[in-house]
C-alpha cells in the first residue's frame, strides 16, 4: 500500500483527513480513488494538484507509477510568471 | 514516450560559454517584428470601450450609432460571446474558470473595474475607431465599490459576485463574500512553538499592486477566413495557451486557429492570458477583414493584470541562541475583479528557506474592484517574502546575530521537510548565503545615513509540456524548431548551445526558431522559469535521437554493425578499431547522402518535463537615505543565485540583474494610485515610476551552480528568483541606515520622509 | 477627414506620405512609411522607445506631429548600420548581451549614438543620466552601460 499524505491546505476538502493508505499503481488511479472517497476534493485534483512521489515532484503526470511502498504527497500545482 | 534525462557531469565545450545570440542583429537593426509591427492588406483597426466606473451594473449598451458611422465595419459586445459556466475547464493542461475569462475579456452583467472592456469596434482607421467608441451609448447603474483588501474582507463590503461563497471554509458559509478562497498550511504546533520562544517579533505589512511594466503594450492581428479558419499574430508568452483560450471563448476548434507568436517586448507573466485576441478574431469574423488591436499604455495599466496588492501579517518566535521555534503568517491578497491571486504559491514559499518544525500560513484570495491580477515573476513570492525576510532581519538584530549567520543557523538544506508537503532535494541555499558572506560587498565600509540589508528568495520552478523538432538540413546544418517562446533572447541561443554540445558541432550550425502552433504539439507558456530546463531537456532528447539515427545510418552506409559506430565531435567514428574500421563521416557528409539512403534525419521530443529544481538567491544591497527628501538611493547591489547550471552565463546574469531591478522598482517607487472613486490615477510611465538608468548602480552577480539532478546539464530555472528578495533587502538596508522599520511599500520619498518625521517627533 | 501631404528625408532617402493632422511622427513612420523599427511604448514621451533624430536633435517621435516633419531630416534605427556593417553600438550591444527582449533597444541605440556624437568620452554617470529617458524593463541597465562605454572606447580608437 502506498502511503498518501495530503498538504495541510487540502484538509477542508477531506474532512481533515491528511494521511491514508491506498492500493494504487499510478497517479491517475490515485486521483480516481481519492475523488471517489472525497467528492469535494475532485475538482481540486483536476484543477491544480501536483504529487510528490518519494520527494520528486510531478505535475500533470497521470501515468507516473506509484510503487508499493512509495510515499506520496499531494500539493498544489505551481505556475509561474 | 521520451524519458527524463538525469544529470551527467562532463567536460563541456559550448555550454557555459557566451556565443552571440542568433536573433541579435534583427533586434539591433529594427528588423525584428514585435506584436504591433505586423500588418495585413485591408486591415481594420480595433479599439475597446472601457468602463469609467469601478463597479456598475450594465443596464444597456446601444451600438447603433457606432455601427452607422462610415468606416466602422464591425462592433462586438457581450452578446457576441457565449455564456460560459462557472467551473474549471481544461485548456491544454491548464484548468481555468471560463466564466471569469469571458467576463474579463468583455463584461456581461457588471463592470467590475475602471478599464473593464464592454464593447469593441473595428474601423478603417484609428481615428474612426475612436470616434465610434464615443458613439456607443452605455447606461450604467453605478454601484458602491471596494478596492482595499482588508475592507473587501469585512462583512457588509460591496460584493463583486453575489454567488461567490468562500471556498476552503467548513461549514460552507451561508453568506456570499469577496473572499473567494481561504487556505491554510500547517506543520507541528505553533502555539507550543511560540511558548518555547524567548523572543517574538510580529509585524503587519501592506503592499500595493505593481505592474509587470513590459515596455511593449499588448498587440495582436487577427485574420478570420470565411471557411472558419483564423490566423492570429500576437505578442504572447504562450501561443498554444492563447490558441486554447481563444478556441474556448469563441467556441471554435483548436485546429482552426493558427497562432504565430511575434517577438515579445517583455511579459514577465503579464502576457500569459488573452485580452484582445478573441475580440480581434470576433471582429475579423464579423467584418471579414483582418483586425489589428494594439493597446495604449493607459489601457495596459487600466485593463491588464498587475500583481496583487496585499495585507500581510508575520509572526516569528525564536530562542535566545537563534533557533526559530515558530513561524506564522496571514496573507490577504487582492485578486482583482475575479478570483485567482497567487496567494497559494505565496503561502507555500513564504517560509520555505528555513527548517521549521512549527509553521502556520493562512491565505485569503479576495476579489476587489481592480483589474484581474496576472502573474508577475514568481507570483506572490516577493510580497510574502517582504514580510518574512523583514521580520527575520528584525529578529536577528534583536538577538544580536549577523543577518547571514542567523539565516544559516535556520537554513533549509537537502532533506529539509517543507511545510507544504515534500522534502527538498539538493539545493543551493546555504551556498548562496556563504557566497554572499564571502563577497567583498558584505564587508565594505558604509558612511553616514548608509545602510546594508540582505534578504533571500526561493522559487519552485516548473517543467511542463514541451515539444521540439530538430531537422538535419542537406548541408549538415540543423534547424531546431522550438515551442517555448523566447522572451529574453537567451533561450534560442541556449537551446542551440545544448544541441551543438550534444552533437559536437559548432554553435552556428544550429539554427533555432520558435515555430507557430501548427508546427509542433502543445507547449506550455514561457513562465515558471521553465524554458531552459524543460525546452532544454526536450532539445537534448531530440539531439540524442538524431545521434542514434545518425549511427544507424552510418552503420548501413559503411556496412558495419551499429555497435561499431560511435558519435564524437560531430563525426561518426569507429567505436573500437578491433571491432570494425571505417572512414569517419562528418555530419555534412551524412546529410548530403541522407536523402538517397533512406530520407532526412530528424529528432523530436514531446515531453512533460518533471523534476524542475528549486532556486534560491541571496541579495545584498547598500542604500543611502536622504533625510531632507526621504529619497532612498541604491548605492550597491549584489545578486547571488543558484541556477544549477548557467548554459549561457551572460543571459543568466541578465535575468539576475533584470529581476533585481524590477524588485528595486517595486520597493522604491512603483504603486497603483486610486482615487476615492476607484479610478486609476497614474496609468502612465510618468507617474507610475519604474527604475531608470540613473536610479541604479551596477548590479553585481555571483552564479552558484548546484546541479539539478533531473536535467542532463543540471539546469534549474533562473528567471523568477531574483525578483523575490529586493523589497525585503532594501527595507532591511533602510532600517540599518536610519533605524526605520518600513512596512508599507513602496518606500517612496513622501513615505520615508513621513516615517523619519514621525520617528523624530516620537523621540523629541 | 482630409489628409496632409508631407515631404521629408528619412535615413537619407527622400520620402512622401499622407497623414491626418492629429497623427504623430511615430505613427507616420510606422504606419505610413512602414518603418517599424521605432517602437511605441507609452505614447506620452515617458519611455523613449520612440526616440529618433530630427535635424540632428534627439526627439520622442510620439511627441511630435507628423506634419511637423515637413522638410526635416529624420534618422531612425533602420539607418544606423551601413549596408551590412553594423554601427559599433549595435555590435557592442549584441556582444555585451545588452538587450534581452529588445523592444527598448532601437530607442536606446539612437539615444546612445546621439550622446556619443556630443560627448565621445562620457563617464558612467553621464551615460546613465543621458539614457534616463529610455526605459528598459529587462536588463537593469547594467549591460547597456557596459556596451555604450565599450562602443565609445572603440569609436575613440582607444
Amino acid at each position: 500500500m502506498a502511503r498518501i499524505a495530503l498538504s495541510s491546505a487540502l484538509a477542508p476538502y477531506t474532512d481533515g483527513v491528511l494521511e491514508l493508505e491506498l492500493e494504487v499503481a499510478n497517479v491517475r488511479q490515485l486521483f480516481q480513488a481519492l475523488g471517489e472517497r472525497y467528492p469535494e476534493l475532485r475538482q481540486h485534483l483536476e484543477a491544480g494538484i501536483a504529487v510528490a512521489i518519494d520527494n520528486e515532484i510531478y505535475q500533470d503526470a497521470l501515468l507516473q507509477p506509484i510503487a508499493r511502498d512509495s510515499e506520496v504527497i499531494l500539493i498544489s500545482k505551481i505556475a509561474g510568471g | 514516450m521520451s524519458t527524463m534525462l538525469k544529470y551527467e557531469k562532463k567536460e563541456l565545450k559550448i555550454v557555459g560559454t557566451r556565443p552571440l545570440r542568433p536573433d541579435g542583429v534583427d533586434k539591433v537593426t529594427g528588423r525584428a517584428r514585435f506584436g504591433a509591427d505586423y500588418n495585413l492588406p485591408g486591415q481594420l483597426i480595433g479599439k475597446v470601450l472601457r468602463s469609467p466606473h469601478a463597479h456598475a451594473r450594465i443596464v444597456s449598451i446601444d451600438t447603433s450609432a457606432a455601427l452607422a458611422l462610415p468606416g466602422v465595419k464591425a462592433v462586438v459586445t457581450r452578446d457576441d460571446f457565449a455564456e460560459m459556466p462557472d467551473e474549471m475547464a481544461a485548456v491544454g493542461e491548464l484548468m481555468i474558470n471560463f466564466r471569469d475569462v469571458t467576463r474579463n475579456m468583455m463584461a456581461r452583467e457588471k463592470v467590475l473595474y475602471d478599464g473593464h472592456p464592454l464593447a469593441a469596434v473595428a474601423a478603417t482607421s484609428e481615428s474612426v475607431a475612436r470616434a465610434a467608441l464615443a458613439l456607443i451609448k452605455v447606461e450604467y447603474e453605478v454601484l458602491p465599490h471596494v478596492i482595499d483588501v482588508v475592507e473587501a474582507m469585512k462583512p457588509g463590503a460591496p460584493l463583486l459576485n453575489e454567488n461567490q461563497y468562500t471556498q476552503g471554509v467548513k461549514p460552507k458559509p451561508d453568506r456570499p463574500s469577496n473572499v473567494a478562497k481561504r487556505l491554510e498550511y500547517g506543520r507541528g504546533d505553533v502555539a507550543a512553538g511560540f511558548k518555547e520562544a524567548d523572543v517574538i517579533v510580529e509585524r503587519e505589512f501592506n503592499t500595493k499592486p505593481v505592474h509587470q511594466g513590459y515596455i511593449e503594450p499588448q498587440a495582436c492581428l487577427a485574420s478570420y477566413s470565411a471557411d472558419g479558419q483564423a490566423e492570429l499574430w500576437t505578442s504572447t508568452q504562450g501561443h498554444f495557451v492563447f490558441r486554447a483560450q481563444c478556441a474556448k471563448v469563441l467556441q471554435m476548434d483548436v485546429s482552426k486557429i493558427r497562432v504565430t507568436p511575434t517577438e515579445i517586448g517583455g511579459g514577465f507573466g503579464g502576457k500569459n492570458n488573452i485580452y484582445n485576441e478573441a475580440l480581434a478574431i470576433a471582429l475579423s469574423r464579423k467584418s471579414n477583414r483582418p483586425v489589428k488591436m494594439v493597446m495604449t499604455r493607459e489601457e495596459v495599466f487600466r485593463g491588464t493584470g498587475p500583481t496583487p496588492g496585499a495585507n500581510v501579517k508575520v509572526k516569528i518566535g525564536c530562542t535566545r541562541d537563534g533557533k526559530i521555534t515558530a513561524a506564522e503568517a496571514e496573507l490577504n491578497f487582492q485578486a482583482g475583479a475575479f478570483p485567482g491571486s497567487p496567494v497559494n504559491q505565496a503561502s507555500m514559499c513564504a517560509f520555505t528557506r528555513y527548517d521549521l518544525a512549527n509553521v502556520r500560513v493562512v491565505g485569503n484570495d479576495v476579489t476587489v474592484n481592480r483589474p484581474k491580477v496576472a502573474a508577475y515573476r514568481a507570483p506572490g513570492a516577493p510580497i510574502a517574502v517582504f514580510g518574512v525576510e523583514s521580520v527575520i532581519d528584525e529578529m536577528a538584530k534583536k538577538l544580536g546575530f549577523d543577518p547571514i549567520e542567523f539565516r544559516l543557523k535556520n537554513a533549509a538544506r537537502e532533506g529539509t521537510q517543507t511545510y507544504y508537503g515534500p522534502k527538498l532535494g539538493p539545493i543551493g541555499y546555504v551556498q548562496t548565503l556563504e557566497a554572499a558572506r564571502a563577497h567583498p560587498h558584505y564587508s565594505a565600509p558604509l558612511g553616514p545615513n548608509q545602510g546594508r540589508g540582505i534578504a533571500t528568495g526561493f522559487w519552485f520552478n516548473i517543467g511542463n509540456e514541451t515539444t521540439c523538432s530538430l531537422n538535419l538540413q542537406e548541408d549538415g546544418s540543423l534547424t531546431l524548431v522550438l515551442g517555448t517562446i523566447d522572451v529574453a533572447g537567451g533561450s534560442r541561443a541556449s537551446m542551440a548551445m545544448m544541441v551543438a554540445e550534444e552533437l559536437g558541432i559548432e554553435f552556428e550550425r544550429v539554427r533555432p526558431i520558435v515555430g507557430d502552433t501548427s508546427t509542433l504539439g502543445f507547449n506550455f507558456l514561457t513562465a515558471g522559469s521553465r524554458s531552459t530546463f524543460a525546452s532544454g531537456m526536450a532539445c537534448v532528447i531530440a539531439a540524442r535521437q538524431v545521434i542514434e539515427k545518425l549511427r544507424q545510418r552510418v552503420a548501413k552506409i559503411r556496412e558495419v554493425p551499429l555497435e561499431a559506430v560511435a558519435w564524437k565531435d560531430g563525426h561518426a567514428r569507429p567505436a573500437d578499431a578491433k571491432v570494425a574500421q571505417f572512414a569517419p563521416m562528418s555530419l555534412a557528409e551524412i546529410a548530403r547522402m541522407a536523402g538517397k539512403t533512406g530520407g532526412t534525419i530528424a529528432g523530436h521530443a514531446e515531453i512533460n518535463a518533471q523534476g524542475a529544481g528549486p532556486g534560491f538567491g541571496t541579495h545584498i544591497v547598500d542604500v543611502e537615505v536622504d533625510r531632507q527628501t526621504g529619497s532612498v538611493k541604491i548605492l550597491r547591489y549584489t545578486v547571488v543565485q543558484d541556477v544549477g547550471k548557467a548554459i549561457h552565463p551572460a543571459y543568466v546574469e541578465g535575468q539576475m540583474q533584470g529581476g533585481a531591478a524590477q524588485g528595486i522598482g517595486w520597493a522604491l517607487n512603483e504603486e497603483y494610485v486610486y482615487g476615492d472613486d476607484g479610478v486609476l490615477q497614474n496609468p502612465g510611465f510618468l507617474d507610475y515610476r519604474v527604475p531608470v538608468a540613473s536610479d541604479l548602480p551596477r548590479i553585481d552577480t555571483v552564479i552558484v551552480e548546484v546541479p539539478n539532478p533531473n536535467h542532463p546539464y543540471g539546469v534549474r530555472g533562473c528567471g523568477e528568483v531574483p525578483i523575490i528578495a529586493p523589497m525585503a533587502a532594501i527595507a532591511n538596508a533602510i532600517e540599518n541606515a536610519v533605524g526605520l522599520r518600513l512596512c508599507e511599500q513602496p518606500f517612496s520619498p513622501p513615505r520615508v520622509l513621513k516615517a523619519l518625521d514621525d520617528a523624530a517627533a516620537a523621540k523629541g | 477627414m482630409a489628409r496632409n501631404h508631407v515631404s521629408a528625408t528619412v535615413n537619407g532617402d527622400q520620402v512622401e506620405f499622407l497623414c491626418e493632422t492629429g497623427q504623430t511622427l511615430l505613427e507616420a513612420l510606422r504606419d505610413e512609411l512602414r518603418l517599424t523599427g521605432t517602437k511605441e511604448g507609452c505614447g506620452t514621451g515617458d519611455c523613449g522607445a520612440c526616440s529618433v533624430i530630427v535635424d540632428g536633435r534627439l526627439v520622442c517621435s510620439c511627441l511630435m506631429l507628423a506634419v511637423e516633419a515637413e522638410g526635416k531630416s529624420i534618422e531612425t534605427v533602420e539607418g544606423m548600420a551601413t549596408g551590412e556593417t553594423l554601427h559599433p553600438l549595435q555590435r557592442k550591444f549584441i556582444e555585451h548581451a545588452a538587450l534581452q527582449c529588445g523592444i527598448c533597444t532601437p530607442g536606446i541605440l539612437i539615444a546612445a549614438r546621439s550622446l556619443l556624437e556630443r560627448n565621445p568620452d562620457p563617464t558612467e554617470s553621464e551615460v546613465r543620466y543621458w539614457l534616463a529617458g529610455n526605459l528598459c524593463r529587462c536588463t537593469g541597465y547594467h549591460k547597456i552601460i557596459d556596451a555604450v562605454l565599450d562602443a565609445a572606447r572603440e569609436m575613440r580608437g582607444d
